[in-house]
């Protein structure tokens, strides 16, 4: 009945790819629309319009991370442990800032003074932004490995500083991800807006767009050429126990192109993410649905690139490369995947099925005149 | 001495930061019944005060909801940035019942709460209660997979020491999820939680009747609370005591140091009400002891003992000494080179490899240990006495009396007297803190009476953390105390200016501010 130990291995790969772009993609926008407050809507009932379009789901769109995080705990616990103690401060600095959110949405207009409201709608930019930014950031660096090896009992040590975090690739790649959750967020104002605060997002869109294709092609052409990849030298046993120290591995230019090469089926993740920003500059206000799926599906295509990109590793060691986690040696037991698996398989299907109940329910514009009718019960 | 400060900064940091998360949970979970029984009130009599009342009540459980997820972000996020050692060792089965909380509660819970405040006008009335119902539902289950998982820590079931990875592993889910500690804690811990919510409604529901406006909503509230209140607060406190039962079977080190039980009696041991408890000295000066109720409470028996203070070092003393074999062959075992005769002394004793490992926080080398040693690593296994004594004392105090304060104000409530008595009103009112004391206290009990433990028996706290810098831990901790408290603060006052304004705040026209034209 249990699949073999490889299987589920390769199936968690896929399966923590999927909640992360999941995350990427529903709240992605959320986090886009909090970046886009402050020069999208100008007066306090546009601002109020943004809020209550993303107020009523933003909720349930951040459980995707909540999710993530408590799946890569279960099936990555040595993923989980080094990666989240090893980048200890950048991690509170995406925690801290997502505090601000659940109250930002509540708090804000249960006050009727524009100090208070004007102090919100910066606690909500800041919400959005700095996640967006910080966790570009650590796929950034993840894709040039980070400075941290295990002692002999397993316990992982890190070895670089927050300031080492911030170097120039890694800033890229955080402006790769503003951009399209920019693009993200404001092809979903197009959904949810009208008139000239749709005439707004609208150009939000485009510039966050072009934007986007640009960064996403310079980081492919500085991974294709400057950053060294990683490379196991051999095989690893995709069935032996789960510890980072039965490989050798090397750091070498272009190793993170080998994957394409091998599987030119790959390309389509990368193909994905340029075309669907694309779609949205062609597709535009006339279709904001299409527009919204456009963007999403360039979301899901620019993570995933990264995610092929460096498959087997899922984090990589700059100063032990040997001691890399991949996600062949950093996994739970068989049973505990296959458990999951079978929880995942239960629920994820029940989550989808409501999540768009819900959507369905709340579909349609929101507009000032609904605002200021609901004054005491909107956001 | 770097390794002790960074041990205690992050057990503090966790303190603080769980006993904030808990501060609002117990409130969410109480609070999204009683919505629930008041919308079902609505769909079935259609009297439109039951709406107002969901939708008020709602009004104060977003303000205290937001808070929650604020605060419970950080408990997904904190095992791995503060506790990486113990992530590793038993994310294999710690790991699952948190995934799964997730998928099957959290997600629950966040997607349907927005359709709670938001969906009033798109959904019939039933749909709506559904709507309502989830959300409560997924506050519960929760509540529940989180207390299995604590509920692992403090009896870890189901699981083995793989010596190749390091690590304890799963060996089944069904004993994972039906571990009888985790069930009754659960429990305990859901009844304290509707007792908050209960405890919460009344005590500002009597506020209302104290001032004598928007009486019909009050009295109706206060009616409610007190029913679900009653309720809650006998299940509290017979499944404290159910939780009591299975503390003294199965965390004996724990049971000791609530009960002060310095030495193990003839049973049935006395229970000591209070005294002067010397942690250093290993006896309490001047204690009042009730005879032979110790021995019933914790075993129900006459014949079962509760064993003391200084028998459970000398037994932890010894298995020091056996784990400590089964720790000199761990390099044998990882390396597959031990002999069938070697592995076979390694599985008899693997049992008591977690008592070897407390002796990491005395010496590097856990082998060259000296009995002085081994004696002070046996001593640590029992918590600080005085702190768990007086904490437990006064949570049960509290659950005692908050159970009289309801069963009062039920019977006065259903007959009528109720409205005119106002010292139970104003008790009522003083009381609404109570039962969040009581919970942090119950926090404070179960993990507290755990140390020197992060996995009962297995994991060494000392061990558990991640390896960063005391520098680290102090800015992260003075940042989480800054931040938690400036937003609690936001939180208070939100939450009392919206106390005070009542159902006023709904705008509907139908009370006290309305009709006076205008806000307090």
């Amino acid at each position: 009945m249990m699949p073999d130990y490889e299987t589920l291995r390769l199936i968690w790969w896929g399966l923590i790819a999927l909640l992360l772009i999941g995350y990427a993609v529903m709240d992605g926008f959320d986090l886009g629309v909090g970046t886009l407050l402050p020069f999208v809507a100008r007066t306090d009932d546009e601002r109020r319009v943004l809020i209550n379009a993303i107020g009523p789901t933003w909720d349930g769109n951040q459980v995707w991370l909540i999710l993530g995080a408590g799946a890569i705990f279960a099936a990555w616990p040595a993923v989980y442990a080094a990666a989240f103690s090893g980048m200890y401060a950048a991690l509170l600095i995406v925690l801290f800032a997502l505090f601000l959110r659940p109250v930002g949405f509540d708090y804000r207009s249960k006050i009727d003074s524009p100090a208070w409201r004007a102090t919100w709608d910066y606690a909500l930019f800041l919400g959005g932004l700095v996640p967006a930014l910080v966790i570009g950031v650590a796929f950034g660096n993840f894709l040039q490995g980070v400075p941290f090896h295990f002692d002999e009992t397993l316990r992982s040590h890190y070895t670089g500083t927050l300031l080492d975090l911030l170097n120039p690739f890694a800033l890229l790649a955080g402006a790769v991800s503003v951009a399209m959750l920019c693009m993200h967020g404001a092809t979903f104002l197009l959904i949810k807006t009208t008139g000239s605060l749709q005439q707004r997002a609208w150009r939000a869109a485009r510039g966050a767009a072009l934007a986007t294709i640009m960064l996403f092609v310079l980081a492919g052409w500085w991974i294709a050429t400057g950053i060294e990849g990683y490379r196991i030298v051999g095989s690893v046993d995709p069935n032996a126990a789960s510890t980072p120290f039965g490989k050798e591995v090397v750091r070498e230019a272009g190793a993170w192109l080998a994957n394409f090469q091998i599987h030119p089926w790959m390309w389509l993740a990368p193909a994905l993410g340029i075309l669907g920003a694309w779609a949205v500059l062609l597709l535009g206000r006339r279709r904001p649905g299409w527009s919204w799926v456009a963007s999403a599906a360039s979301v899901g295509g620019i993570a995933a690139t990264a995610g092929l990109a460096m498959f087997p590793f899922v984090l990589p060691s700059s100063t032990h490369p040997s001691h890399s986690l991949l996600m062949w040696d950093a996994t739970s037991s068989q049973l505990t995947l296959w458990l999951m698996l079978i929880a995942a398989a239960v629920f994820i299907p029940l989550i989808l099925f409501y999540t768009s109940w819900v959507f369905r329910v709340l579909r349609g514009k929101v507009t000032v005149e609904q605002i200021r009718e609901n004054d005491h019960a909107a956001y | 001495m770097d390794m002790d400060a960074l041990v205690d900064l992050s057990r503090l940091q966790f303190a603080f930061t769980a006993l904030m998360h808990f501060l609002f949970v117990p409130l969410t979970l109480g609070l999204s019944l009683l919505l629930v029984v008041m919308e079902t009130l609505y769909v079935r009599t259609g009297n439109v005060i039951f709406k107002d009342m969901t939708r008020f009540w709602g009004k104060l459980f977003a303000i205290n909801f937001a808070m929650g997820v604020v605060t419970g972000l950080t408990m997904e996020f904190q095992f791995g940035t503060n506790w990486a050692y113990y992530s590793h060792y038993v994310g294999d089965i710690f790991g699952v019942p948190l995934a799964i909380e997730g998928l099957m509660a959290f997600f629950l819970e966040s997607t349907f709460i927005g359709l709670f405040f938001f969906g009033w006008d798109r959904l019939s009335r039933g749909q709506h209660l559904m709507v309502t119902v989830l959300v409560a539902l997924g506050s519960n289950l929760s509540a529940l997979w989180i207390l299995i998982a604590n509920g692992w820590m403090q009896h870890p079931v189901a699981t083995f020491f793989n010596p190749e990875t390091m690590r304890m592993e799963l060996t089944g889910f069904w004993e994972l999820i039906l571990n009888q500690v985790a069930q009754v804690k659960f429990l305990h811990t859901l009844s304290a939680g509707y007792l908050t919510g209960a405890v919460f409604v009344l005590g500002i529901s009597s506020w209302y009747l104290l001032k004598g406006r928007d009486i019909e909503f009050a009295r109706r509230s206060f009616v409610i609370a007190a029913s679900v209140g009653a309720v809650a607060a006998i299940g509290a406190v017979v499944l404290g005591d159910e939780s009591g039962v299975y503390v003294a079977e199965h965390q004996p080190t724990k049971m000791a140091a609530i009960e002060a039980e310095w030495h193990t009696e003839t049973a049935p041991a006395a229970f000591t009400v209070a005294g002067l408890i010397d942690d250093e000295r290993m006896r309490t000066d001047y204690a009042i002891k009730i005879p032979y109720a110790l021995g019933l409470i914790a075993t129900r028996s006459l014949t079962g003992t509760v064993t003391g203070v200084h028998e459970l070092v000398e037994q932890n003393a010894e298995r020091i000494r056996r784990g400590l074999k089964a720790y000199a062959l761990l390099p044998a075992m990882r390396a597959r080179t031990a002999t069938t005769e070697e592995r076979q002394v390694f599985d008899r004793y693997v049992g008591d490899l977690g008592y070897a490992l407390l002796l990491r926080q005395y010496t590097d080398d856990p082998l060259q240990a000296d009995e002085t040693v081994i004696a002070k690593a046996a001593r640590s296994t029992v918590p600080p006495v005085a702190p768990l004594f007086w904490t437990f004392r006064m949570m049960v105090f509290i659950g005692f009396f908050l159970l009289a304060l309801l069963i009062y104000a039920l019977i006065a409530a259903r007959r009528g007297t109720a409205w005119r008595k106002r010292g139970l009103l104003r008790l009522a009112l003083c009381s609404i803190p109570l039962p969040f004391l009581a919970a942090e206290l119950g926090w404070f009990v179960a993990e507290f009476g755990r140390q020197p433990w992060a996995i009962y028996e297995i994991l060494p706290t000392g061990l558990a953390t991640s390896s960063l810098s005391v520098a680290d831990v102090k800015a992260s901790l003075t940042a989480f105390v800054l931040m938690y408290l400036g937003l609690f603060a936001v939180e208070l006052f939100l939450m009392f200016k919206y106390a005070r304004l009542g159902p006023s705040a709904l705008h509907t026209g139908r009370y006290h501010f309305e009709s006076l034209g205008g806000r307090p």
